[in-house]
């Protein structure tokens, strides 16, 4: 099929940028979205222009590096699923496709479609972890977890922290990746001694890296390639008011 | 950090904020609607209600204290709940220097979009409304009852004043139908098997409201009360 790649091309983080138009033809429907741009850059190299910028990694959808706005959905229209995992068959022939970037001011652009999300990187320093003794590893049974709260901390820890929330959300809100976290650790045992500084702090940290505030829209969970829930925000809520003592 | 400052000044604190403030509201809205029914009961029950807030809890209070107390909490209420949506609103707007070329609403509803802009419409409304139907200045009957200004407010004539309450109450019921819900997330209260329970309290509790506040205009410009 014949396609028409509208793409966010910036030379780097001082360029204002702009969307410029490419037409691809001949694309397999069993090529994936991102061997889709391959094929374009394989192109653009023949031709002597500069490859678009984009970021991937295992494309098995675990690790979060993939990152585009199509048509104005994160991770493009397929429900719960990353970039790397959506295929050409989803579009047909004469298709315009708009590709962006993530866009949030806690997010700034590298090139092209690549965005710096170490953001994410220091909220997680400011309190996603546990405190825990060294030495040998502990009888895996040692410390009973109810099945429920197992279950709901397993969800939340499946957040491959690729930035889809802060991308869909209309307020560039980073709660929902941040609440994920803060459920994954403080539904079970071993996350209690630093709950309530770790709501604390990984919120507040949020705030400083000029992420917006959340307005319960929902967006985010709907482009989550994890399902992650809205949930576990109104957790993350009550767990903060909670440590400031309301 | 102390605990006391990342209350008023994370995002988390002001939407909390926001939440009580709102619940507030809301509770004035029901109570505002429920004594608006005295209207079916005739003019001069309606006007009796109106004369009874002046003199609740009297002597205890002075005249009309209730009512000023009242006043001065909803005053508070409503600057608290513009100070956190207007700083928040200004944070989204700075969290997002460079606009999307291409961007379609996902999930969140009509009523979650219009938050803002249906607040601000919400506003200019209730200075209207006071100005109309408390003070009397805007209203074409200034020296009458409060029955009798109503009457005079959706009089056929003034078909506009009355497009524009319904309007106006519109609004205030899209508003309440995300915001019910959303006060009850912010306050940790509300989780995955409650949402789609509380949602529909929410939007059941905001239509309740609208129909109680459009039956008045109604009755009066069908002459159900005279």
């Amino acid at each position: 099929m014949n396609l028409t790649l509208r793409i966010w091309r910036q030379n780097g983080p001082g360029d204002k940028g702009r969307m410029v138009t490419y037409p691809l033809s001949d694309v397999s429907p069993d090529m994936s979205f991102l061997e889709m741009l391959d094929v374009l850059n394989e192109k653009l190299i023949l031709d002597g222009e500069e490859p678009v910028a984009f970021d991937h990694d295992c494309r098995e959808g675990i690790c979060g590096a993939c990152s585009l706005v199509i048509n104005g959905t994160p991770h493009g229209p397929q429900k719960a699923t990353t970039t790397c995992q959506l295929h050409m068959r989803h579009y047909k022939d004469g298709d315009t496709i708009d590709i962006e970037p993530w866009r949030a001011r806690a997010f700034p652009v590298i090139k092209d479609l690549v965005v710096d999300r170490t953001a994410f990187d220091k909220i997680i320093q400011a309190g996603g972890y546990i405190s825990a003794p060294t030495g040998s590893a502990p009888d895996a049974h040692a410390v009973p977890v109810p099945k429920a709260d197992a279950d709901a901390a397993f969800e939340a820890a499946t957040c491959i922290g690729c930035g889809a929330c802060v991308a869909a959300c209309p307020n560039g809100s980073g709660m929902l990746f941040t609440a994920a976290k803060i459920t994954h650790l403080g539904l079970v045992p071993q996350g209690q001694p630093e709950r309530d500084e770790r709501v604390l702090n990984m919120v507040h940290t949020h705030d400083e890296l000029d992420f917006g505030g959340c307005t319960n829209t929902g967006e985010c969970t709907a482009v989550c390639p994890k399902g992650i829930p809205l949930e576990t925000i109104g957790r993350l809520n009550r767990d903060f008011l909670k440590a400031s003592k309301v | 950090m102390t605990r006391s400052k990342s209350l008023t000044r994370s995002t988390v604190g002001k939407k909390a904020v926001m939440a009580v403030t709102g619940l507030m509201l809301v509770g004035f809205l029901f109570f505002h609607a429920l004594g608006n029914m005295k209207v079916f009961f005739g003019g001069d029950a309606f006007d009796h209600y109106s004369h009874w807030l002046r003199t609740v809890l009297t002597p205890i209070l002075p005249h009309e204290g209730f009512l000023w107390l009242a006043r001065v909490g909803l005053l508070a209420a409503v600057i608290g709940h513009i100070w956190s949506a207007t700083s928040l609103a200004l944070r989204a707007k700075r969290a997002r220097p460079v606009k999307y070329a291409h961007r379609k609403p996902v999930q969140g509803s009509y009523a979650a979009r219009t938050m803002r802009w249906g607040g601000v419409i919400v506003v200019l409304f209730v200075i209207y409304h006071i100005l109309d139907l408390t003070t009397g200045h805007l209203n074409p009957n200034p020296d009458g009852g409060p029955f009798a200004r109503l009457s005079a407010d959706f009089a056929p004539s003034r078909w506009y004043v009355t497009a524009f309450y319904v309007l106006a109450v519109v609004t205030v019921g899209f508003h309440l139908r995300h915001g019910l819900w959303s006060a009850i997330q912010t306050l940790g209260r509300s989780n995955e098997r409650r949402e789609k329970f509380l949602k529909g309290v929410a939007l059941g509790f905001s239509v309740l409201l609208c129909a109680m506040f459009l039956s008045v205009p109604f009755a009066v410009v069908t002459g159900l009360v005279k």
